[in-house]
């Protein structure tokens, strides 16, 4: 096994992790965090693949993840914003309540 | 223009609004109705007598007043159609006429109809009857003339109809207004004939209208289908009108029966106006019944007109055959019908030989008398409690004496006797002109016979009414069976007749007064009358001879009527008449008026009813079978439709609708508004597409 499979597994795995928390969590926080951990599955995925890539001289891959965490604290911002929005009107953050968007 | 022409349409207008108030005030306002009624008549009268004075002075182009007043009525494609009133002496003549005998006759309806509690709508028909007649006589448009034709029509049928809760006065309204219709048809045939030979209605209109110079010559010209001239043939179709108006043979069946009406109706309506509106007609189109192409040449010997003789000959007959049937009538109105009837003939033939002055001449003069006549009769009927039939009277002079004497004045004055009374002369100046008259003698003759009997059956009726001794008291208590509403009450008052109030009597002395001064105006030594009608009286020569004849004539009807009936008076009601003795089956034949009645339900009427039944078949059957096929088949193919539509097309269309509906039910269950939902498809899509990719790869 090599080092980049290490890694892949390890993001997988954490992938799988955040995939399940967010859809197996009834509270609205919790499946944020899992998202956020599906989102840190592949950002390590980036960095395994710049890494170990054929040009790891070139910042690329660094870059990437950079402004890929820039972006996910911005949109766990909204995230949470939305949430706090929802526990206002709703007085709860259970997800199995938030289904009013049939049609 | 005189002020009284332009103003003439007031004296038909006033009766015609005291109609229409009185027809809108309620019936317990007999006052205000009956002065209403008689303040218009009153007050037309002194607007006649205005426009009377008016054609006195003053004389026109021809020798004769003659005032129009024409005005554009409606208007159709290019053409007005006009109306408007004429003031000549023949307007004034009648006008008079009609508003003072009206008046009078009103005046006398207040006595007899007191008890009556239609009263309001007695007076309302009378006004409006008023206003159709005097519309008649001013009229100045065929058009117009036809339209208060109708109107006086109507109001016959109304006033016949009056007591209507009688079927036989019911019955006796729808034979007046059918019979006069027949000849109504003529007129109004004759009235389009017109308008298409002349282009206009009007009588006098300045040289243009269709009695003038210039439309005659253009129509006499012309030939109709016959060869007759188209005036000929346009003057006997208006003659037709006159016949069904005037009773003349052989429309006359209606006005006998007509006396089922009010006996004031019957004097006014069916004795002195209404009826003589058919003889006046004939008097007012004079000029296109007599022009003939001789004439326009100024040959004043030619031969009379085709549509003149055919008067004179309808007159002829009718005035004789009328004076047959009246000797056999026991009913005192029946007989003055028929009396009325064969002095209607007398007027006509009178138009007919001897022209407009002479047969108007006798109009007045009967108007008068038998008006005079009629309500004479009405007072004995009142008298005698609601009664009759001659011969259930008798001796009434003692107790009528007003009623008596001026019965008798209207009697000889229908007669003729001589000298002193107004029929003499009227008669007179009829027979003398049927002497002279070129085609032939048997007018004549007719007339005479009709001079004859008129003298004995009028005898006969006052020898019944008045003379010999009262037989109505025991015959009248057995008739007590009989379901006549008015025997109870009457049988609560005096058996004896009585004598009216002076509301009947006084109009009753005023009427005797004309009956005998008027023929004072038309003396063969002093025509006033005809000359102020504008005919210049031929010669006077073989005047006397001949009146001395018809004074013998009208002698020995008196004489005989006298002689038969009053001498030996009947003793009893029930004892067969003195000629039924004589000659039963002459007298049965003019008893039952020469079977017309039974004629023309024989003939006319059957082919009538086959006619209507043969239709009545042909609609309920035929066309009514075909409307109904045409139905129950639009009714089938409906319910053809109704199925197609309610088990095909609505069935298929539901069943698309279920399956949609269905389809979108189970995809709506999978929106379900959760986000984990989602986001597991998504997770499961992701692990079906990582498989896919694996497996693809190694395959």
């Amino acid at each position: 096994m090599t080092e980049l499979q290490g890694y892949l597994l390890l993001s997988a795995l954490l992938f799988t992790i955040g995939l399940a928390g967010a859809i197996t969590r009834r509270n609205a926080i919790l499946a944020l965090i899992g998202i956020e951990l599906m989102l840190n599955a592949a950002n390590l995925n980036f960095i395994a693949f710049w890494r170990f890539g054929p040009n790891p001289e070139a910042l690329t891959g660094l870059m990437f993840v950079i402004f890929s965490i820039a972006i996910a604290a911005a949109e766990a911002a909204v995230g949470l914003a939305l949430i706090i929005a929802i526990y206002r009107h709703y007085k709860s953050v259970n997800l199995d309540e938030m289904n009013n968007l049939k049609g | 223009m005189n002020w009284i022409v332009q103003y003439l349409w007031l004296i038909p207008a006033l009766p015609l609004v005291a109609a229409g108030i009185i027809a809108v005030s309620k019936q317990p306002h007999r006052k205000l109705a009956a002065s209403l009624a008689i303040g218009s008549m009153g007050l037309g009268f002194v607007l006649s007598l205005m426009a009377f004075l008016a054609t006195l002075g003053h004389h026109g182009e021809h020798g004769q007043f003659r005032e129009v007043y024409n005005f554009n009525w409606l208007q159709f494609g290019g053409q007005w159609l006009q109306l408007g009133w004429v003031l000549d002496p023949l307007t004034a003549v009648m006008l008079m006429m009609v508003t003072f005998v009206g008046s009078l006759i009103f005046i006398f309806s207040i006595g007899y109809m007191a008890h009556d509690q239609n009263f309001t709508r007695f007076f309302c028909f009378l006004s409006l009857f008023a206003a159709g007649m005097l519309g008649v006589v001013i009229a100045n448009s065929l058009l117009l003339l036809f339209i208060s034709w109708e109107l006086v029509g109507l109001t016959s049928y109304l006033l016949i109809g009056f007591w209507y809760h009688k079927p036989s006065a019911a019955a006796a309204a729808k034979k007046a207004f059918i019979t006069t219709r027949i000849g109504d048809m003529g007129l109004l045939l004759g009235m389009v004939w017109l308008y298409a030979q002349s282009g206009t209605l009007l009588f006098y209109d300045g040289g243009k209208g269709c009695l003038e110079n210039d439309a005659l010559v253009r129509m006499v010209a012309q030939t109709a289908a016959t060869g007759m001239a188209v005036t000929t043939a346009i003057g006997l179709l208006i003659f037709l009108g006159a016949v069904g108006k005037s009773g003349q043979l052989p429309l006359h069946v209606w006005l006998p029966d007509a006396m089922e009406g009010p006996t004031p109706v019957s004097a006014l309506i069916h004795a002195a106006t209404m009826v003589a509106a058919g003889v006046f007609l004939v008097a007012r189109v004079f000029p296109l019944m007599e022009v003939t192409l001789d004439s326009l040449a100024g040959n004043a010997d030619g031969l009379p007109s085709t549509a003149l003789q055919v008067v004179t000959w309808v007159g002829a007959l009718t005035a004789f055959f009328a004076a047959t049937i009246a000797v056999a009538q026991n009913d005192i109105k029946r007989i003055l019908a028929y009396s009325t009837v064969s002095q209607l003939g007398y007027m006509m033939m009178g138009l007919g030989v001897g022209g407009v002055a002479i047969g108007m001449f006798h109009l007045i003069t009967h108007a008068f008398f038998k008006a005079l006549l009629f309500l004479g009769s009405a007072s004995v009927i009142h008298g005698c409690h609601e009664h009759q039939d001659i011969r259930f009277m008798g001796g009434l002079k003692k107790f009528m004496p007003v009623t008596f004497l001026t019965y008798a004045i209207g009697m000889l004055a229908l007669a003729g006797f001589p000298l002193f009374f107004s029929g003499f002369w009227s008669k007179d100046e009829i027979l003398h002109a049927a002497h002279g008259w070129s085609v032939s003698h048997w007018p004549f003759y007719l007339g005479c016979a009709g001079a004859l009997l008129t003298a004995f059956y009028m005898t006969r009726q006052v020898a019944l009414v008045f003379f010999g001794s009262y037989r109505g008291g025991h015959s009248h208590s057995s008739h007590r069976s009989g379901s006549d509403l008015k025997s109870a009450d009457t049988s609560a008052h005096s058996k004896e007749p009585h004598e009216s109030p002076a509301v009947m009597t006084v109009p009753l002395i005023v009427l005797a007064a004309c009956a005998v001064l008027l023929g004072f105006l038309g003396t063969p030594w002093w025509p006033a009358f005809q000359g102020y009608l504008g005919q210049h009286h031929g010669s006077a020569g073989g005047v006397v001879p001949l009146m001395v004849g018809s004074t013998l004539i009208v002698f020995a009807g008196l004489g005989l009527g006298w002689w038969l009936y009053a001498k030996r008076q009947r003793k009893t009601a029930d004892e067969p008449d003195v000629l039924e003795v004589v000659r039963p089956d002459i007298f049965a034949l003019l008893r039952n008026k020469y079977f017309f009645d039974e004629a023309y339900e024989k003939t006319v009427i059957a082919l009538h009813a086959w006619f209507a039944r043969a239709c009545d078949f042909l609609d309920r059957w035929v066309w009514g079978g075909a409307v109904m096929l045409v139905s129950a088949i639009t009714v089938g193919l409906s319910w053809l439709y109704r199925a197609t539509d309610e088990f095909v097309v609505n069935l298929g269309f539901d069943a698309g609708c279920k399956g949609i509906r269905q389809g979108g039910d189970g995809l709506s269950k999978l929106h379900t508004g959760r986000v984990q939902n989602y986001l597991r498809v998504i997770g499961v899509a992701l692990v079906v597409l990582i498989l896919f990719l694996v497996w693809g790869r190694k395959a």
